[in-house]
Formats: C-alpha cells, structure tokens, sequence
C-alpha cells in the first residue's frame, strides 16, 4: 500500500541503474541526509554527537570495508581491527610528523593501510576459507607488535600517541559538531563509492568469488586481480576509520583500542548488520555502539548505579547471543529484516 | 651449547601444551567441520568453573572440583550442540565458523558474569621448583604438565584410532550425510567431540591459569594453538602433534636469540610468522587433506 514498486518506469538508462530506483525509499534517504546533516549536529547534545554518532559514523566505515571483504568477496578477515590501527598511526604521522593537510593524511592513512592490506592478502591467491582467516589473524598480531616495538611508529610507551589539534585550510576543529562533519562527510563519500563499487562490474565479480571461486575464475574473473582489490578496498576503509576514530574520538593513538577483540566485535557486526549488503554495515555499527547505551537504560530500571563489570559482561552475553541468533534464524541480519519489513509494508493493511 | 639446548627443551615444553589445545580444535574440526573460536574461551570458562568449586564459591576438595568443572563443559558441549548447531547442521562451514564466535562471546560474559572479573590466583598443588638436569634448568611445574599433555594426546589418539565410538568421530568428520545413513548419531558424535574439547579446555585452563592467573587473557592461549593448527593442517592430528613442538621450540629460541636484536617480545608473533611462510608453500600445512575441487 504504502510501498509500491508499480508506476516506476525505467525508460531510461540512469533510471535503470538508479541506487534508489523506488520514490519512497529516495524520500527516506533524502530525510536521513537532512537528519544527519542538518536536525542531529543541531539537536543532538554533546555527549550524543561526540560518544554516540562519530564512534558510529567510524565503525560504520570500517564495517564497510569489512563487510566488501568478507560479505561481497568472501574472504573472511579477523584481523580488521590492526588495518585500522595502521591508518589511525600514519595519519597521526603524517599529520603530526610531517605537517600534511589534515585531509590528505586522513587519506594517506586509508592508503598506507590499503598497500598493507594487500600484502597481508597475498595469502588469499592460495588459500582460502579457514587458513585464510588464521593466516589474517596474523596480520593483527605482527602489526600490533611492530606499532609497540618500533619506536619509529609509536614513540610512546605503550603505543600511546596524542593528536595535535586539527586545522583544516587554517580553521580550528575543536567542538563536537566539527568533528561531526568531519566524520559523517567521509561516511556519506565512503559509503556512495562502496555502494556502487559493489553495484559494479568489480562487485559482480567479487560475489562470483564469493559464491564458488573457481567456476568464477572458469568465466574469466581474474581471481588474483579481484581478491588483492578487495583486501586494498577493505583496508582503506578501515584505514580511513582508525584514522578519524582516533583524530575524532579517542584523542590518541592507542594500540589497546585496535586489540584483536575488536576485530572479532567488527566480525560480529557484520553478522548481526547483514553480510553482504552495504545497509547492515550501519545496522551492524549502530547495534555496537548502542548496545551498551540499551544496557544501562535498562539496568538501570532494576539498580542505581550500574557497574561496569556487569555492563561488558552483559553486552558480550547479548551480542553473542545475537550472533548465534541472527545465524540461525535470519543469516543475512538485520538488513533482512529490513527487507521483509518493506514486503510486509508493500500490501499493508490488506492481506494480499 | 648447554643454555640452548635448555631453550630448547623449555620450549618443547611448552610446546607439548600448545599440541594440546590445537589437538582441541583439530578434534571438533575434523568430526563437525566447525572451526572452533571459542576454543580459548571454553579453557577460560573452565579455569574460572575450577576456581570457583575450588575457593570462590565452594570448598570441594581437588578431585571432585576438577570433576564438577568437568561436568559443566559437559553441559556446555550439549548446549552447543543441541541448541545452537543442531539448527545449523546443513550450512556452509563458514556459517558454523561465525557461530563459534557468538559462543566465544557467551562464554566470556556468563563466565564473568558469574565468577566476575578480577584476575584469581589457581594453585591446585603441583611444586614449581627448578631443578638442574645435566646443566640444564627445568621446571616440575612445566614437567608435570608436559607430561600430563602429552598423556592426553596419546590417548586422544588411541581413543580416535581404536575405540568404537572414535571410528564413528572419523566416519562423521568424513561425510556427515554418510555417516549419518550407515546409522551414526551426529548430534550425539558431536556432543563427545565437544566434550572432549572440554576436557582439553579444563587442562589447558589449570596449565594456564596456574602459571598467568585465570583471567580474561586465559582466552588468549587459543591464540597460541592457531598458528599451530595451520602449520600441522587443520584436519590432521600427529600435525598438530608435531607443529606443536616445532612452535614451542621455535618461538623460544627466537625469542632468545633473535628477540634481543629486533626488541623483544616476538612470541606473540613469530609463530604466526612460521605459519605464513608454511601456507605459502603448503596451502594445506604440512599434514592437511589436500581440497581438491572440481567444477
């Protein structure tokens, strides 16, 4: 009833390839624009915008990556977190080293992770599936110990590295709703080259790898090419989010905010957002950074004061238990849920 | 030469305990094709299970804790099989593999939640003394467990080689729809494979928690087991046997003798490192079934 595929006419080539091919779903990502760009930096207070929606807007990035690795190539990488760690350490180099324009070192910390992760992915070219996923795993640990022991990286003592304040052409970001800006612009850039990146020519292939490699490589996907973009794309992308979660969020650099636990919390994310679609990448990161926020409103019906022993515990009991949930009863997440939620609206109120 | 053959010998050791846990997730591999992440979080569990009959909440004696611990991994192998598996029987092995994290995360939270935090002390009476053989410098400790390990790894494989119930363990990890229509229980096949990684996560937990403290990094150790998995070949048992050797004595003489010149600590990495290069010539490890696939 209210949402309806019929009177959409595709006569012609740029209506064909329309993201959004549906009016009401560009009406609601038009008001989700205009929210986040406009009603949340003006509403939204401190604490919202600087602990709640730039961690979001970061992880969303990183899931991202994440989720073209793992969900579109079906390469499955659990040392995400470490990619992130690179570009967070050599935008703060760049920027604070070497004096590059905020920006550009943002980008050159995606770039950095990006040339990283495709020697990390060199492995992917012969093995796969669960050595692929152990030999990733050994990216996170090499890359943590050479940020801690290289001094050259870390200068600090235990990886710990302050950012200098941010000027971008001369103009200060010091207030929350800048930093805001700064995070939500790379997202909604980020988020629109993934979108069509994985509508396109190279997104067809990768879910060809993904399905069954080696009969995609029969009608000629070039496998090694493929796989090595995937891994460069995915760890830009977590680059470009260690970078901004660090200069926005944290403050500093620390080897302990990019520990291995978090790439399992990024892997979670994509199972609970939905693997495979771009949607559950923010699903997912929302859920996380959420999850704990849920937790305390509803702990705190029950004490005055919750602890945050039994915050963490919580959060892991209930993101685990929604993993195993999601995998059982809905495999592609919360993105799913999404979609049947729009067939249902599709007849709604009628019953067929 | 005496000092680097008592480097060597430790790391065997040590060595011997990582074969274990990697035997741990060899085991359930091969019988369930589940990669086992939780691996860590069960012997985590389990440390936390034992400290808690032993001081934390009861006052049982050795032998009746180690047994009640035993008894909830047991309670844990049935949860997870028939709650969570059971309904994944048919999915891709990638699929179980992610639900396996979803366990790791359980574990931990109920764990904590209900033996909290803090790091706690294990002692279940075995001497730590070092004592000088032939100039070389052991500990009982490191002995007593080594010993106790590699009992366990020989039985498992007696156990899996020659026992009734370890055949049908192999006739499942072959072909589960086979094994199946020749009259083999999966669900139950499953659950011993489980409860036998249980028993490995209660050993690895007391060698573990006795030496760190049982606390959250316990679920680290599993870490340590992966990179020997890979190196042996997932699916293969005298290759987690031997790969676990080779690690111990390996990342010990590198810690040793390289460590020094490039800045310490290289433990949590080098094996790591010994299994990249390993996969890149033996995409399989060295003693893992070759996937041969055909379109």
């Amino acid at each position: 009833m209210f949402y309806r595929e019929c009177g959409v006419y595709k006569d012609s080539y740029a209506r064909d390839m329309a993201i959004f091919p549906i009016p009401l779903d560009r009406y609601g990502f038009i008001v989700m624009l205009i929210l986040s760009l406009v009603v949340i930096p003006w509403t939204a207070s401190e604490y919202w915008l600087s602990n709640i929606m730039i961690p979001f807007y970061c992880f969303s990035i990183s899931v991202i990556g994440l989720n073209i690795l793992a969900g579109y190539a079906g390469q499955i990488s659990i040392g995400h977190a470490a990619f992130m760690a690179v570009g967070a350490y050599s935008a703060l180099i760049l920027y604070g080293r070497f004096g590059i324009p905020l920006l550009l070192s943002i980008l050159g910390g995606g770039i950095v992770s990006g040339f990283v992760g495709i020697v990390f992915g060199l492995p992917s070219l012969r093995i796969k599936g669960f050595y692929l996923a152990i030999a990733t795993l050994a990216s996170q640990f090499i890359i943590q110990w050479v940020i801690v022991h290289w001094k050259w990286f870390s200068g600090g003592v235990f990886g710990t590295v302050e950012t200098p304040d941010m000027h971008i052409f001369g103009w200060l970001l010091d207030t929350p709703v800048e930093k805001y800006y700064l995070a939500l612009g790379w997202l909604i850039i980020l988020a629109v080259c993934a979108k069509n990146l994985v509508r396109g020519q190279l997104g067809r292939n990768w879910q060809a790898i993904r399905d069954v490699d080696y009969a995609a490589e029969i009608i000629g996907i070039n496998l090694y090419r493929d796989k090595l973009i995937a891994f460069a794309v995915a760890t830009f992308y977590a680059g470009i989010a260690g970078a901004l979660i660090t200069f926005c969020y944290y403050g500093a650099a620390n080897i302990e905010e990019f520990h291995v636990m978090v790439s399992f919390a990024l892997i979670g994310m994509i199972i609970i957002g939905g693997m495979g679609t771009i949607l559950g990448s923010f699903l997912g990161a929302g859920f996380f950074v959420l999850l704990p926020l849920f937790i305390n409103r509803f702990m705190g019906i029950f004490m005055e004061v919750v602890a945050s022993e039994i915050r963490s515990n919580m959060e892991s009991i209930i993101f685990g238990g929604l993993i195993v949930f999601f995998l059982i009863v809905e495999p592609y997440g919360m993105a799913r849920l999404w979609h049947t939620i729009k067939d249902k609206l599709r007849l709604w109120p009628f019953p067929y | 030469m005496t000092f680097f053959f008592e480097v060597l010998i430790n790391g065997l050791l040590v060595g011997i305990m990582y074969s274990l846990v990697a035997l741990g997730f060899a085991l359930i591999y091969k019988a369930s094709d589940v990669f086992n992440m939780a691996q860590g979080a069960m012997s985590l569990f389990a440390g936390l299970a034992l400290v808690g009959f032993l001081y934390q909440y009861m006052h049982l004696p050795l032998w009746l804790s180690l047994l009640c611990t035993m008894g909830v991994m047991t309670i844990w192998a049935y949860v997870i099989v028939y709650v969570i598996l059971r309904p994944l029987v048919a999915r891709p092995p990638l699929m179980l593999f992610m639900a396996t994290f979803g366990v790791m995360y359980l574990m931990e939270g109920i764990g904590q939640s209900i033996y909290g935090t803090q790091a706690k002390g294990l002692n279940i009476g075995i001497p730590d003394k070092t004592f000088e053989v032939g100039g070389i410098l052991l500990s009982s400790f490191d002995l007593t467990f080594a010993f106790v390990a590699a009992v366990l790894v020989v039985g498992l494989v007696w156990f899996f080689q020659k026992t009734r119930t370890g055949r049908a363990l192999r006739a499942v990890s072959d072909d589960h729809e086979a094994a199946l229509s020749v009259g083999i229980p999966l669900l139950k096949a499953w659950v011993v494979t489980w409860i036998i990684a249980g028993l490995v996560a209660v050993v690895a937990g007391v060698a573990w928690g006795t030496r760190l403290g049982v606390q959250f990094s316990l679920g680290y150790i599993a870490f340590k087991a992966l990179p020997v998995l890979i190196i042996g070949g997932i699916d293969s048992i005298p290759g987690a046997i031997i790969a676990g050797l080779v690690v111990g004595a390996g990342e010990n003489l590198a810690e040793v003798f390289i460590g020094p010149y490039i800045g310490g600590g290289i433990q949590t990495f080098f094996p790591y490192l010994i299994a990249l290069l390993v996969l890149y010539f033996k995409p399989y490890g060295l003693f893992g079934k070759e996937i041969i696939e055909r379109v």
